[in-house]
């Protein structure tokens, strides 16, 4: 780009974050928090929102996650209550991004220190402090992610949660969308001490526009399972960064469900920094009609010896829907033994519907085995009639197709009856929507 | 049973005639047999019963106790009755042998206008009709007849035939890749749904199939006709002669 270009290009973000800026206020605060939140904010200011130039927003376009005002979202109801309300679980609930104490459990388990991220703040000395915004921070570089440190700069709520032991039951994050035109900010801090573990799961479309991150400390040793469902909203937009570090020996694994919601950008950061370590990222995509846009944006960092990661992410994809997947693997120099694998598929059930893909790797090691692939394709043609032969109508036979496809992400859920769970409610999902 | 008349079918693709007037009629509790050379047009029959993409029926007739089949989607058909044991099963990762069964039962139920049955009554029936075909709880488990071998495949073909218990069954060169004892399975799992009221169309290039599947009426396919019918020393005649004579004497 000319150097004209490009001041002028600064210029019009500058404009545009201000503008952003001024329609937002800070939320009170002393100590470490005011601290931390003017740093974002500073961050924010210097790199300025995303905009359609920017190279890792050139397949989504941003406008409508920066802009002041959130689009309207109508409000859903699937008639159905949200996933995993049968499990034992520790159950918090918010609507519209705020956390509501009296239809939430009480926030004691043991093996977990759970607090609300306004109660954390307020405190003068608290671990936190080491978590809040310092991953979001590392992993600005070398791509940068304003959304994110926006968000550092503005939640408005949250909570943080200390694993130290091994707790007997899941901790359950419920979002709930109950008015149109909610904005909602959520920054949630994790730290998984040593030789602990903890499964995060987080279900619900949270607003109408919903920024949300969550940074995730693994110490050496230690384990964080993550599950997440984004609701079924058709209108709900939603922006999430996922900052994850792990020590050695420690796992990591995440995936995320996302059926339906007109803009959604799954940002996941992890940086492998101990030896050992193993990190699984992965996501099951259906996207229906020509307003549904999904995007995976993964960066994962090999800074250790003989790590393993895998990101894997499918696509359903009809009447014009598009899926981004922008994916890569560093292997930083002395990352030897590193084991890094990448797939990114997408099932494009008709002409209309794209699927933009960008895997990258870039390795400074030389004695690593990474892979990457990604693919398109229609159905199989010859599976739909074999089923089709056997007396299974054609919707059926697509939906069996369809949920064969995404059969190897959702295969990366650690937990049998969650994975169960998952696949029970998108098949009954997808023979809804056909019915 | 099954009424076919004067049926010409040409490939969509490729503008070619493949059946040029077939005439065949497989009554209830019979076995018919098709023999004939590669290229007669022997599979093309079986893929046009059972309603598959890529021909076009240019003429005559097809019927199943006296419902037009033509007019019907290939899960129309299968719900009607027919069902094609094929030739090369498709594998289907990702989907479980045993959810593809309980899909397809049930929908065929539901076209019929029956309850679906229950997980419970399914696996009962499940584990009744694998016993005697020698299919493990594994092969129920994994993904339809992904890393199942070639016998594994065809016996796979018929656990789904005596699953859905269909009134006219076409099996289509099922012999072909099997060793004789798979051979034998496979065959004794066909004679087991023998009965009054099913019919079969056993499509094969070579008699051995037919010793242990013992067909009531052979009939020999050239050039998409039906060039010769007769009993079953008409697939002893094959095998003794070869297809040469038989097609010399009605040329």
């Amino acid at each position: 780009m000319p150097a004209v270009a490009k001041q002028k290009l600064a210029e019009l973000k500058r404009d545009a974050t201000e503008d952003r800026l001024a329609a937002m206020s800070l939320p009170e605060g002393a100590g470490w928090a005011a601290e931390a939140r003017g740093a974002a904010l500073a961050r924010v200011r210097e790199m300025g929102l995303p905009h359609p130039r920017d190279e890792y927003w050139k397949f989504t376009r941003p406008e409508t996650l920066t802009r002041a005002e959130a689009p309207k979202a109508a409000l859903f109801d699937g008639g159905e209550p949200h996933l995993f309300h049968e499990r034992d679980r520790l159950h918090l609930v918010f609507r519209d991004g705020v956390l509501d104490m009296t239809a939430s459990d009480a926030l004691t388990l043991d093996g977990i220190e759970i607090e609300r991220l306004s109660d954390a703040m307020a405190k003068d000395i608290h671990w936190a402090r080491d978590v809040y915004g310092v991953l979001e921070t590392n992993g600005q570089n070398p791509v940068q992610r304003p959304l994110a440190a926006l968000n550092t700069a503005y939640a408005s709520d949250g909570v943080v949660i200390r694993v130290t032991g091994k707790p007997a039951k899941p901790v359950c994050l419920t979002y709930l969308h109950e008015s149109e035109d909610s904005d909602a900010i959520l920054h949630h801090v994790v730290r998984v001490e040593e030789g602990a573990e903890m499964t995060l799961l987080e279900t619900g479309p949270a607003a109408a526009r919903f920024n949300k991150v969550m940074e995730v400390d693994v110490a050496d040793n230690a384990t964080f399972h993550h599950v997440r469902a984004q609701g079924r909203d058709h209108e709900r937009r939603a922006v999430t960064g996922t900052f994850a570090r792990l020590g050695s020996e420690s796992t990591f694994k995440s995936f995320t469900m996302t059926v339906n919601g007109v803009l959604t950008r799954n940002e996941c950061v992890i940086e492998l920094t101990g030896d050992d370590a193993v990190a699984h990222v992965a996501g099951a995509c259906v996207g229906d009609g020509d307003d549904f846009h999904h995007d995976d944006t993964v960066f994962v960092t090999h800074d250790a010896v003989n790590c393993e990661s895998r990101q894997v992410f499918k696509k359903v994809l009809r009447n014009g829907a598009t899926g981004v997947f922008q994916g890569k693997i560093l292997v930083k120099e002395g990352a030897q033994k590193t084991d890094g694998y990448q797939i990114s598929q997408s099932l494009l059930l008709d002409d209309d519907s794209q699927f933009l893909a960008k895997p990258e790797l870039e390795i400074y090691a030389d004695d690593v085995a990474c892979s990457h692939g990604s693919t398109s394709g229609a159905i199989d043609e010859t599976a739909l009639f074999y089923l089709r032969s056997r007396g299974v109508p054609t919707a059926q036979a697509t939906d069996l197709l369809v949920l064969a496809f995404l059969a190897e992400a959702l295969e990366e859920i650690e937990d049998e009856s969650i994975a169960e769970e998952m696949v029970e409610r998108l098949s009954g999902w997808l023979e809804r929507r056909a019915a | 049973m099954l009424q076919i008349n004067n049926l010409h079918v040409k490939l969509e693709e490729e503008d070619k005639q493949i059946l040029k007037g077939v005439d065949l009629t497989v009554e209830a509790g019979k076995v018919h047999a098709i023999m004939g050379p590669n290229g007669s047009g022997k599979s093309t029959l079986s893929y046009v019963l059972s309603g598959r993409e890529g021909y076009e029926v240019t003429d005559g007739s097809v019927s199943l106790e006296g419902e037009d089949v033509l007019e019907l989607e290939p899960e129309e058909r299968a719900a009607l009755g027919i069902f094609l044991a094929f030739q090369y099963p498709i594998e289907i990762p990702g989907v479980g042998n045993m959810t593809f069964l309980r899909t397809a039962l049930n929908a065929q139920r539901k076209a019929k206008g029956q309850e679906e049955m229950s997980a419970a009554d399914f696996l009962k029936l499940i584990r009744e009709k694998a016993k005697d075909l020698k299919i493990d709880a594994d092969m129920l488990k994994r993904p339809v007849n992904v890393g199942f071998s070639g016998g594994e495949k065809k016996r796979n073909e018929i656990l789904q035939m005596a699953v859905l218990e269909p009134k006219m069954c076409i099996l289509d060169e099922t012999d072909s890749g099997l060793d004789v004892d798979a051979m034998k399975l496979v065959a004794d799992g066909v004679n087991a749904l023998r009965s009054e009221g099913r019919g079969f169309l056993v499509i094969t290039h070579y008699q051995r199939l037919l010793d242990h599947i013992v067909p009531d009426v052979v009939h020999i396919m050239a050039d998409g006709r039906i060039v010769k019918t007769g009993g079953p020393e008409l697939a002893l005649e094959v095998e003794k002669n070869g297809y040469g004579d038989i097609l010399a004497e009605v040329a």
